[in-house]
């Protein structure tokens, strides 16, 4: 018996997966681009406007060579790096309370509030580009990472309230009010047993304003002169300056999607579970 | 309609199960009667709802063969094997009308729409949705979703099988009861081969004709509720079934005599010598507390009146014995000890059922 | 779920709400303030009541860049939203290669836009790139710096690149929350893939691809950086959306009054439309919750 079974198992776990057609062609529509774009960081300017390629001939470091050695480059990186972390922390520390009081809580003019929070993320980074500007001048933060951190906390905080209340639904009221009886206060029963039982809401928002935070550009370049200026907008700088590397600015470009593969990457359980737990 | 044969029949969710403990089904072989109504009963996990993913076709057994009317169906699509089946929870289609629900089945099998109009109709009546027929699925109770649930499992009258697995846990209890008497009438109206799936044994036993307990990946015992009740082949079947369960006491058992903490006590049968854990069981029902100085000396711990009957906790050297006792039965503080029907006695020995010596001479 | 009264929760929101008012009411202040005044330079402002308002609903240039968007997002939607199910549906079902579709999915998610623009600039180029080069290759005319049409056609299937995946992984969202039984009943039932498909699987997607569609249409309404490096609005004003138009009009021309005027209705537009999905949501929500 076991071994009639045994050799049943193996041909069923050696069975190659169904080749999926309409996976396989989408798989391929996405990594197409961003093959190219690996391609080229590893030719030299000459060999990109020479000879057309579908790999590298002469394969070079060089082009990350000079952005790891350039400060004014790598600093591109770890200052968007600094003000994404920045707002990703303050957007969950923010939007956790509120959370809680949208899912637990009935107040006066809760539904409204909802609702205008929601508005913010609904309100085009254009049309507050030019008052930011002004506005963080005036109070001396122009220039610096706190500035682009609250500015990305206009569309990141209504997110992050959103899927976290949805998440914080999800957990029955009795949990909280055992908790309570048992004479836990309000603040050890949020970290102790609440937050544990929305991690993965937790997880899913900050993979939002992470992923929301990293790739903007208007707002972030519009805030930004030297000192916290992020890897994006130098890359638009460097093409309108030099004009025609493009090996350094492919270069450039696959740096800036390694943060968020690796980002997916930890998250990535998550991403099928969190996603269907809340709302978003 | 179909008999359905069960032929050594096993399965483990494992690629390569190495030992028996890795099978959630461990091998069994019964035939199930055409038109007979069966009770899986057994605590959560212990592979009833495998058995009857098995049966349905959902689930395809790592080894053995499955057969409805002595035709195998072990690789047929659950499609093919024409039988219907209830969930644990309700599954409706939400955005159908209560009528589109009910009618799904047999539209979905190209029946003629003068028959499915009726069927729908008789299947409404029964389940006392009449009045919500034209209603959308969305938005009932979890009640009312279930019995549509029951409603579209019963709408074909040409299934091998009905199986339910578990349809009453989200119904109110009072439903529960009707609910139960009406697939009680139906099986009597119409004779399908009904596999029933429970861990309640009221359930089980009010239901079925034969209740099949299992217990840990194994059908430890087949047969009607009398003799689940009379003679537990397991004493799992023994302490699982009945409230409160069988007595079970550790014994030394020799011909027709048990010696308990060094009380002797008188057999129905001649059970020879059984080795390996030994032990004899009687129900409660069977236990009576007296005053004289037969039996075995107990403390009484707490008499519990459940309204027909008394129930009286005692205790033996830390082991607990329940005795039942009619309703107006006096009990005095001088009642130390307790007395059991020896022909109610049953002697196990590594858990599996002794046959006494006369039964299984009969038997050769 | 029932909730309890409690005028204290406004505490726990206050943190939220400071901080939204910091970042949000303060600039739109500012935008309302510019949009009702006029200058002659040297800081000084005069009333100038409705007349920007007025000004704007008259300007072509405003109702052409607001029709130019309004089929853009439309195209878009039309194209990602079946798209995204359609791969939804085809995802593994269990397994490690549920994993690596999953990661290789959300790439684009995380791609600085500015990035996305640079992919498909390069990658559309007929010199350099492997799209513009192929399809040169193969004697179709193509270049998006020159015609209207492959500029569009370069920004739409950009834009399906970059986030046909996020309604895909709302999908998949969504029909992970199908419990098994449903399957299985409708195998019993012998329902068609069809049948599974419109009577299971759709309204369990219901929700989630409202947020889907909800999330695109903002966004895409939005859209600013990917076609700002790509085409710049080009050739002529062909790709000039509404938020294009308006940085131009603000950081380009300084014309601070119409700019603000603008910004003010563009915002209107979008809440008005969002306003009307999540109505829709909400009411989508109760019938769920019975």
């Amino acid at each position: 018996m076991a071994d009639l079974t045994a050799a049943r198992g193996t041909t069923r776990s050696f069975a190659l997966p169904r080749i999926n057609v309409v996976m396989v062609l989408y798989l391929v529509f996405l990594l197409l681009p961003i093959y190219w774009l690996v391609n080229m960081s590893f030719k030299t300017n000459d060999e990109i406007l020479g000879a057309f390629s579908l790999w590298p001939q002469s394969p070079t470091l060089a082009n990350y060579a000079t952005i790891l050695t350039d400060a004014s480059w790598y600093m591109g990186y770890v200052n968007s790096l600094i003000y994404v972390v920045m707002n990703t922390v303050l957007s969950i520390a923010v939007a956790l309370p509120a959370a809680y009081a949208f899912s637990r809580y009935s107040f006066l003019g809760d539904k409204h509030l909802f609702f205008w929070l929601l508005t913010n993320r609904m309100a085009p980074p254009a049309v507050f580009a030019l008052p930011f500007f002004q506005l963080y001048s005036s109070v001396g933060l122009f220039d610096t990472h706190i500035a682009v951190a609250l500015a990305h906390c206009l569309f990141n905080v209504p997110l992050a309230v959103w899927i976290l209340e949805g998440f914080m639904r999800g957990v029955p009221k009795e949990i909280d009010e055992t908790a309570y009886i048992d004479g836990y206060s309000f603040g050890r029963f949020f970290v102790k047993i609440f937050m544990p039982l929305i991690a993965s809401g937790v997880g899913v928002a900050a993979f939002f304003c992470f992923m929301f935070s990293w790739v903007e550009l208007l707002l972030s370049r519009t805030l930004t002169s030297v000192d916290a200026k992020p890897i994006a907008a130098t890359m638009t700088r460097t093409v309108s300056a030099s004009g025609l590397d493009w090996g350094v600015l492919a270069a450039a470009g696959v740096l800036t999607i390694v943060p968020g593969a690796l980002v997916i990457y930890f998250v990535r359980n998550y991403i099928a579970k969190g996603f269907a737990l809340g709302r978003v | 309609m179909a008999k359905i044969t069960l032929d050594n029949l096993a399965h483990s969710y494992l690629a390569r199960p190495a030992s028996e403990a890795d099978f959630a089904l461990k091998e069994l072989n019964h035939v199930w009667g055409d038109g007979e109504a069966y009770a899986l009963l057994g605590a959560s996990g212990c592979g009833k709802s495998t058995l009857l993913n098995i049966i349905s076709g959902l689930l395809r057994p790592s080894q053995g063969r499955i057969l409805f009317n002595d035709q195998d169906v072990t690789d047929q699509a659950t499609a093919a094997r024409n039988i219907a089946q209830v969930f644990q929870f309700p599954v409706v289609y939400d955005t159908m009308t209560v009528r589109d629900n009910l009618a799904f089945p047999l539209r979905n099998r190209g029946a003629q729409p003068a028959y499915i109009a009726e069927r729908v109709q008789t299947i409404a009546r029964m389940i006392g949705m009449e009045a919500e027929l034209g209603r959308k699925a969305r938005g009932l109770t979890a009640d009312a979703k279930q019995k549509i649930s029951l409603g579209r499992g019963m709408v074909r009258e040409d299934v091998n099988a009905l199986l339910f697995d578990e349809p009453l846990t989200v119904i109110d209890p009072h439903m529960k009861w009707e609910l139960r008497t009406q697939l009680k009438a139906l099986h009597h109206e119409f004779g399908h081969t009904m596999i029933y799936v429970t861990h309640d044994q009221t359930e089980a036993l009010t239901f079925a004709d034969k209740v099949v307990v299992m217990h840990d990946g194994r059908v430890v015992q087949m047969g009607t509720p009398q003799e689940l009740f009379e003679r537990p082949e397991h004493t799992f079947v023994g302490y699982f079934i009945g409230s409160p369960g069988m007595n079970l006491l550790d014994a030394e058992v020799s011909g027709t005599k048990a010696v308990v903490q060094g009380v002797e006590i008188p057999l129905g049968a001649d059970y020879a010598r059984p080795t390996g854990r030994v032990q004899i069981g009687v129900r409660p029902e069977f236990v009576r507390l007296t005053a004289g100085a037969e039996g075995l000396p107990v403390t009484v711990r707490r008499i519990e009146d459940v309204g027909r009957h008394k129930i009286i906790r005692c205790e033996l050297a830390g082991v607990q014995i329940n005795a039942i006792a009619a309703e107006g039965a006096l009990i005095s503080p001088d009642m130390t000890r307790v007395t059991f029907d020896p022909a109610a006695i049953n002697v196990y020995a590594d858990d599996w059922r002794v046959t006494p010596k006369s039964q299984a001479q009969e038997a050769a | 779920m029932d909730k309890t009264v409690n005028q204290k929760a406004w505490f726990l929101v206050l943190p939220v709400l400071l901080l939204v008012a910091f970042s949000a009411v303060i600039p739109l202040m500012t935008v309302v303030n510019y949009s009702v005044q006029d200058t002659f330079g040297n800081n000084q402002f005069f009333w100038a009541g409705l007349e920007w308002f007025e000004e704007m609903l008259a300007s072509e240039r405003m109702w052409d860049a607001l029709q130019r968007q309004a089929i853009f997002s439309a195209i878009i939607l039309a194209i990602e939203v079946p798209l995204g199910i359609l791969v939804a549906l085809n995802m593994p079902k269990r397994g490690i290669w549920v994993s690596v579709c999953l990661v290789l999915m959300s790439l684009p998610l995380l791609i600085p836009w500015n990035v996305v623009g640079t992919i498909w600039q390069i990658f559309g180029r007929v010199d350099i790139g492997l799209l513009g080069h192929t399809l040169a290759a193969l004697g179709i005319d193509y270049n998006y710096t020159q015609n209207a049409g492959d500029a569009w056609v370069t920004l739409i299937v950009m834009d399906v690149w970059h986030w046909t995946s996020l309604v895909a992984l709302l999908a998949y969202a969504g029909l992970q929350s199908i419990p098994d039984a449903y399957y299985q009943a409708a195998k019993i039932d012998q329902a068609s893939r069809w049948a599974v498909f419109r009577y299971i699987e759709l309204p369990k997607m219901t929700g989630v691809l409202m947020i889907a569609i909800l999330l695109r249409f903002m966004d895409s309404f939005m859209i600013y950086t990917e076609p700002f490096v790509v085409t710049g609005g080009g050739p002529g004003n062909a790709t000039t959306f509404l938020s294009i138009d308006l940085v131009k009009m603000a950081l380009g021309q300084f014309d601070l009054g119409p700019a603000a005027a603008f910004s003010i209705m563009y915002f209107l537009v979008i809440l008005l439309i969002s306003w009307v999905f999540y109505t829709v949501m909400v009411n989508l929500d109760k019938r769920e919750g019975k």
